[in-house]
């Protein structure tokens, strides 16, 4: 049993670690936080992308490191805590992940290495308003090559200058990647729970586009894209959570009420021992999705749904918890615990909110079910 | 990071694979409950047979009837074995606390006396440790051992306690007793080793809510032990009784009962709103999501602590959460499982109710699981103390004479 992460992987997390401690402190991620017409923290993406960060798990063909997924887990496990306020998840989880499932190699050769350089930002744009969007529902589309219609939110969409955007082609769904540099594209910046992480909404007009992918397979190579993408983001999930657990064990043991400090009451301890389940359980679970993410696994499906679900409850609950344990200090906009309850949200929902995950997962048991039977 | 065993666990697999498919039974005994006859006949035979292949207690040393193993290959073993239709254990308490209780504090004598029949399942061993004016605080225990004043340095023991597992078919116990009450409690405390067929002691099964009775009263009057039955120093049988907690065995297997690959079994056949069935009612759906995420969790934080123990490491304090989890899990799916059947769901015949009756009996189980072993509550105070190292509470008693105690129910 080997189970863990290998002694090469930890040191890259602790590197990761501490490089983020010197680069993005929250006094850094409140330059993005504060200031609206900042939509992310331009400097950091440059020292992540000559980290060799963006191209962790892209080959060195490509312009990459070629290290693996298990490599690109624990780096998002340390952005999750430092709540970094780049376009990481959008354009290493779902823009590149996309192109290195499914790209032909053209798209590949040309895509890849500028991700690995930092040289583009990436999007994912699938939502077109409330609620769970449907093959069926779906409005924008596509025909002799160009895209029409509106995304919103699309994360990082007024920074991205490509996306990977779901539309319809001769009535069924397509993956298509838009370059959104040209004229065809207006963008209109979106006001989201969590300012550090910006959104805008796209309106495509005869823009050009590429399809990614087998035509009319576009709903499919989605949730594969968002199978990749959900084991990652459950590590920044987990990360997230760890760090709301620490600041909540930190601050109960400075602060006293009724002569003793907080941490000594039970309903305290309570609490923190609540959070420390959720975020093993998260944890566990993230490992198995990493494992499934970075042999290609059957099982990758059910095993990212469970990962997202576990991360999406254990960083909701932290961050929730960790604000109470403060108690009215951690209301202000003074102190951190907000930046992490706003990405809390942020995470939840940028991929599926959990019910969505909740539901493809029992279908996937449903169907293992069925088959056992 | 993968799943497989060292080339040396790989080995010791083969090995263990070959031995049981050799040695163990083909089948189940008709009754594996280790309470009736046959099955207890069939869970001593077995145990011999482990103990004459070195495979009862393979973390032991080779001269006490083990084999100088690693954690690892008990666990590998335990894994193996538990794919054979093997009877109950009625010896985990005994060979995984108590013993290495009385291996660490007994003389040689008394070791060599009790150690074999032990192993080889001959003897069968209690741990006497809860009383009825203390489950979570053990060291409140009112049981108390006086000397007998005739010079023989022997002792009395009188009182009783409660929640004794296997105390009904058991030959020996430990037991931990006041010896001084005009000391903080914690301070006044001794362990000792006896015999449970002593006639002054009594053992009565306890009438359990689920109906069944896995657990003893025990009854001392008057029972005399020898100074030599003794383990660790008088007025430290706190001490003692945190190397035999220490000692509990690696826990490797989940909550057992039906869980939620049952659950989905039955709601595939159980009629819901306008005819559909209740595998399609979104609630249930995504409780089962909750359920299967959770149980994942608990899957592969074992197989981290596998994984630590495998690199030869202490596990992480991750192995905390098992109980935390499944019992509560256990609870709430077997409720939400009956609560589906509708006014169906109160009958529990188990000619009538799906599963046997399977659900029903969790639901009148899990309140005992989520209390035997460490509460929900204590088992919180620990990760919170032990885990999180948060401070204890403001311990009242803690520099009061025992005698002085105040005392409840």
């Amino acid at each position: 049993m080997n189970f863990d992460f290998s002694d090469d992987q930890k040191f890259l997390k602790n590197e990761a670690r501490k490089f983020l401690q010197a680069n993005c402190p929250t006094s850094q991620v409140r330059k993005v936080l504060d200031d609206d017409g900042k939509a992310y923290d331009a400097d950091l993406w440059k020292q992540v992308a000559a980290q060799g960060w963006l191209g962790a798990a892209i080959p060195e063909a490509h312009g990459g490191l070629g290290l693996g997924h298990l490599e690109l887990c624990v780096i998002a496990e340390e952005l999750g805590r430092a709540v970094a306020p780049i376009p990481f998840a959008s354009t290493v989880y779902f823009l590149a992940e996309a192109i290195m499932l499914a790209g032909s190699d053209e798209q590949k050769a040309e895509l890849l290495p500028k991700i690995a350089a930092g040289e583009v930002i990436g999007a994912v744009a699938t939502s077109e308003g409330p609620g769970v969007l449907t093959p069926a529902a779906l409005q924008a589309s596509v025909s002799d090559g160009k895209l029409t219609g509106v995304k919103v939110p699309v994360t990082d969409g007024d920074i991205a200058t490509v996306a990977l955007v779901l539309a319809k082609e001769n009535g069924k769904p397509g993956l298509f990647i838009a370059d959104l540099t040209g004229g065809t594209v207006s963008r209109e910046v979106v006001k989201t729970l969590d300012p550090t992480r910006d959104a805008a909404k796209l309106t495509f007009k005869d823009t050009p586009v590429r399809r990614i992918g087998a035509a009319g397979e576009g709903f499919e190579l989605l949730e594969q894209v968002f199978d990749r993408a959900a084991v990652l983001l459950a590590f920044e999930q987990t990360g997230g959570a760890d760090r709301c657990l620490e600041m909540a064990k930190e601050y109960a043991l400075e602060r006293y009420a009724f002569g003793r400090v907080i941490a000594s009451y039970q309903a305290i301890k309570h609490k923190l021992a609540d959070m420390y389940v959720k975020n093993e359980l998260s944890r566990s679970n993230a490992y198995y999705g990493a494992w499934a993410l970075n042999t290609n696994a059957p099982e990758l499906p059910v095993a990212a749904s469970a990962a997202r679900i576990a991360a999406s409850e254990a960083f909701w609950f932290a961050s929730k918890e960790n604000i109470q344990t403060h108690g009215g200090i951690g209301f202000t906009w003074e102190m951190d615990c907000h930046l992490y309850y706003r990405r809390s949200r942020q995470l939840s929902l940028v991929a599926g909110a959990p019910r969505v995950w909740k539901e493809r997962l029992v279908s996937h048991l449903e169907r293992r079910n069925v088959e056992a039977a | 990071m993968d799943f497989n065993d060292t080339p040396e666990e790989a080995a010791y697999r083969a090995q263990v694979r070959d031995w049981l498919a050799a040695n163990a039974p083909k089948k189940r005994e008709a009754s594996s409950d280790p309470e009736g006859g046959d099955g207890m006949a069939a869970s001593k035979a077995w145990q011999a047979k482990k103990a004459a292949a070195g495979y009862a207690c393979i973390t032991w040393p080779k001269e006490w009837g083990g084999q100088g193993g690693t954690p690892v290959q008990q666990v590998i073993f335990n894994q193996e074995e538990a794919k054979h239709p093997i009877p109950g254990n009625p010896f985990q308490i005994g060979l995984g606390m108590c013993l290495p209780t009385v291996m660490t504090f007994a003389d040689e004598e008394t070791k060599k006396r009790f150690v074999g029949p032990a192993i080889r399942g001959e003897e069968i061993w209690s741990q006497l440790f809860s009383e009825p004016s203390g489950g979570s605080d053990v060291a409140a225990s009112r049981t108390k051992a006086e000397r007998v004043d005739d010079g023989s340095g022997d002792w009395v023991i009188n009182g009783q306690k409660v929640w004794t597992t296997g105390a009904q078919f058991s030959d020996y116990g430990i037991v931990i007793v006041r010896t001084n009450p005009d000391v903080p409690k914690h301070k006044g405390l001794t362990m000792f080793w006896l015999d449970l067929k002593d006639p002054g002691v009594e053992v009565k099964p306890i009438h359990q809510m689920s109906g069944g009775s896995g657990f003893n009263e025990v009854f001392f009057t008057n029972v005399r032990v020898k100074d030599s039955q003794r383990l660790g120093a008088e007025g430290e049988g706190w001490k003692v009784s945190l190397v035999t907690l220490m000692n509990e065995r690696l826990a490797v297997g989940g909550a057992s009962g039906a869980g939620w690959s049952q659950f989905m079994d039955v709601a595939r056949k159980t009629p819901s709103h306008d005819g559909a069935t209740a595998l399609t009612d979104q609630a249930l759906r995504e409780k089962l999501a909750d359920w299967y995420v959770q149980a994942e969790g608990l899957k592969h934080t074992r197989n981290r602590t596998m994984t630590a123990l495998s690199r030869g490491q202490t596990p992480g304090p991750e192995s905390s959460i098992g109980k935390i989890i499944s019992a509560v899990q256990m609870q709430d799916l077997a409720n939400t499982a009956i609560e589906m059947l509708d006014q169906y769901g109160i009958i529990n015949d188990p000619d009538l109710a799906p599963l046997h009756g399977a659900f029903h009996s969790s639901v009148m189980f899990a309140p005992g699981l989520r209390i035997a072993g460490g509460t929900d509550e204590i088992l919180r105070n620990i990760i919170a103390e032990r885990v999180l190292g948060l401070p204890g509470d403001i311990r009242v008693d803690k520099d009061v004479p025992f005698k002085d105690m105040p005392t409840g129910r």
